[in-house]
């Protein structure tokens, strides 16, 4: 029984998603009680997941029992695990979020969002190209829907550029997969590893040239520069709670090349394309929070961001900047997504007037002069703005990566790893340089945005519901939880790198029968 | 056989490409489908292009693996097809909701110039 459990991620929130499709939309409530336990059940089974994993063997599942080159496996090792759980902690402060009004602001919801899961799940867990292509374009057409979700001009008109732009990146990623296949006459991951290291050099510049465009598919997921400009405006223009589950969709084009890449060419080939190619999109990404007009701007250049701290650990690093790396994929995934579900509940705060923004409003000298000392001392300020603003400076904090936090331990043994590194010195501490004005440019622009925000003169107490607020206050938890227990989730990470770095029991436990 | 595939794959493709880049959502989603076209073309012949081949295994002749077709790049097609006209579909449907909110069918909502 205990062996299914690697299957039951996808097919729950599959099931669960096709069921609710049946149930009419005016029977709400039920509709939101039964997605929100099969979320809560995905958390648990991911759990479980996790803590099964933390072992020396790799768990396989075949499905239909099937032997491994011929059937599709999945592969539960403990990256995989963990991204799976992580996923499962969004999508549950997502819903949690939606119940105050999202869910009902169209038909639908939380069928999109289990399919979501469902997708990214089986991305997760796959060790089949092929499959892996087939669950990007089922988290992929979920997105769809939720980035159209709510309605209104502007979303759908960001997401006509963003639709098209996964469509083009999906038939990249086809035509890598036929050419692998083509060549190496197999799509199982691990069957791959074994088929091109044997190849004659004729051919085995056809399959890197396949994995090459796979890994091109990948990058625009992730965001990587200059393939990455569709994602701040169609992030920004997005619900707030698909705006939160987005925030990790990013990384699962980060976690397809760090599986692939790893797997196959053991991190030799092409480093240097992916280093550099992180560094750019750190740089684009800290030019365009600096530059951000609005938070949701601000948000998704936080992910660019993150998404260039992680390719260039990738591309530069042995396994202990790797495990670095992906504590600060975790770290980062879910102060961003607090931060989406935050600006929500900001943007209420602020009147139609504050719209000239942070640095329109500071470029030309406006709102400077207004701020005359008032005589009042005992000015009472509304609860709900007291948590906005300590929520507000919590994913500051975590994002910039300043103490005492999460964000800040992740950039540092991000630094602490890539110092030591040997084979790279010159590019390694041009990373150490980039994340450090990073972090200075975060904090800039949270600053700015937080001191026009929580310190305008005139202000309207927002409206917030417990609803809303609760699922905030969890993910700024989880990111203190995570600052707690760092020491036993970066053991964690570590082994799970090891494995990836040196993948003898992946490939033995695959392809051994 | 094969430069006529080739060639076919190429213009499917190369057309695909430039209706891509144009301004109107018409001719984006005409582009996506010849590209698809084009990749789909493309995976089939990564099952190798060899005449004559059958595609069912005769229980009656002993099974020699490189005898029969491979039909594992048909099954990909199949899929991709598959996805790709749902997709398409859907794009559709979004082009439409666009063409209606914005009152134009330029990609980015409003016509160059205003």
């Amino acid at each position: 029984m205990i062996e299914h459990l690697l299957v039951a991620p996808i097919v729950l929130p599959l099931a669960v998603g096709a069921a609710l499709l049946l149930v009419d939309e005016r029977r709400h409530r039920a509709k939101a009680i039964v997605s929100l336990c099969a979320t809560l059940a995905l958390v648990a089974l991911a759990v479980l997941l996790a803590a099964r994993a933390d072992a020396p063997v790799t768990h396989v599942y075949r499905l239909g029992s099937w032997p491994a080159p011929f059937g599709i496996v999945l592969v539960a090792d403990r990256l995989s695990a963990a991204m799976v759980l992580l996923a499962a902690v969004l999508a549950l402060a997502a819903l949690w979020f939606s119940l105050a009004r999202w869910d009902r602001a169209g038909p639908h919801f939380h069928t999109l969002v289990q399919f979501l899961l469902a997708g990214l799940s089986g991305a997760f867990l796959t060790g089949d190209v092929f499959n892996l292509f087939v669950f990007f374009e089922l988290l992929l057409a979920a997105s769809y829907g939720l980035a159209l979700y709510g309605g209104g001009a502007q979303r759908t008109r960001a997401s006509l550029h963003y639709i098209v732009v996964n469509l083009a990146a999906s038939l990249l990623f086809l035509v890598g997969v036929s050419l692998v296949y083509g060549v190496a006459g197999t799509l199982n991951m691990a069957d791959i590893v074994t088929r091109v290291s044997a190849l004659p050099p004729a051919d085995r510049v056809l399959a890197e040239v396949g994995i090459g465009v796979l890994a091109v598919a990948f990058f625009i997921k992730a965001g990587m520069w200059p393939l990455g400009f569709w994602l701040a405006p169609a992030y920004a223009a997005a619900a707030a709670p698909a705006a939160a589950l987005f925030s990790i969709m990013t990384k699962v084009g980060v976690y397809a090349v760090l599986r692939l890449w790893l797997l196959v060419f053991g991190g030799t080939s092409g480093a240097e394309l992916l280093a550099f190619g992180g560094m750019a999109t750190l740089v684009y990404g800290v030019v365009g929070m600096l530059a951000s007009q609005n938070l949701g701007a601000l948000a998704g250049y936080g992910l660019l961001v993150s998404s260039g701290t992680l390719l260039a650990a990738i591309g530069l690093g042995d396994a202990a900047s790797t495990a670095a790396g992906l504590y600060y994929l975790f770290v980062s995934t879910v102060a961003i997504a607090a931060f989406f579900l935050l600006i929500e509940l900001v943007g209420r705060a602020r009147e139609a007037g504050a719209d000239v923004l942070a640095v329109t409003a500071e470029a030309f000298g406006l709102g400077t002069q207004e701020a005359e000392p008032q005589a009042e001392v005992g000015f009472a300020v509304p609860a709900a703005m007291v948590f906005l603003g300590l929520a507000f400076l919590g994913c500051g904090l975590v994002i910039a990566g300043l103490p005492p936090l999460s964000g800040f331990l992740a950039k540092f043994a991000l630094m602490d790893a890539l110092v030591r590194e040997e084979q790279n010195p010159a590019a390694a501490w041009i990373v150490v340089a980039l994340l450090l004005a990073s972090s200075l440019a975060a904090t800039i622009a949270f600053v700015r945005a937080g001191v026009r925000i929580f310190w305008a003169a005139e202000r309207v107490p927002p409206t917030v519901r417990l609803a809303e607020i609760a699922p905030i206050a969890a993910l700024l938890v989880v990111c203190v939880a995570l600052t707690v227990l760092a020491g036993p989730a970066l053991d964690y990470l570590g082994e799970g790198a090891q494995a990836l770095h040196a993948p003898a029991s992946y490939l033995e436990e695959v392809l051994g029968q | 056989m094969e430069l006529i595939i080739a060639l076919g794959i190429g213009l499917l493709g190369g057309c695909g490409v430039w209706l891509l880049l144009r301004p109107r959502t018409f001719q984006v989603v005409l582009g996506l489908s010849l590209l698809s076209y084009a990749v789909n073309l493309f995976i089939f012949v990564m099952g190798w292009v060899r005449g004559g081949r059958p595609p069912f295994i005769d229980p009656a002749l002993p099974v020699v693996a490189g005898v029969f077709a491979d039909p594992l790049p048909q099954a990909l097609v199949l899929t991709a097809i598959v996805i790709s006209f749902a997709t398409t579909a859907l794009l559709l449907v979004v082009l439409l909701a666009a063409r209606g909110l914005t009152g134009t069918d330029h990609v980015d909502g409003e016509e160059p110039g205003e």
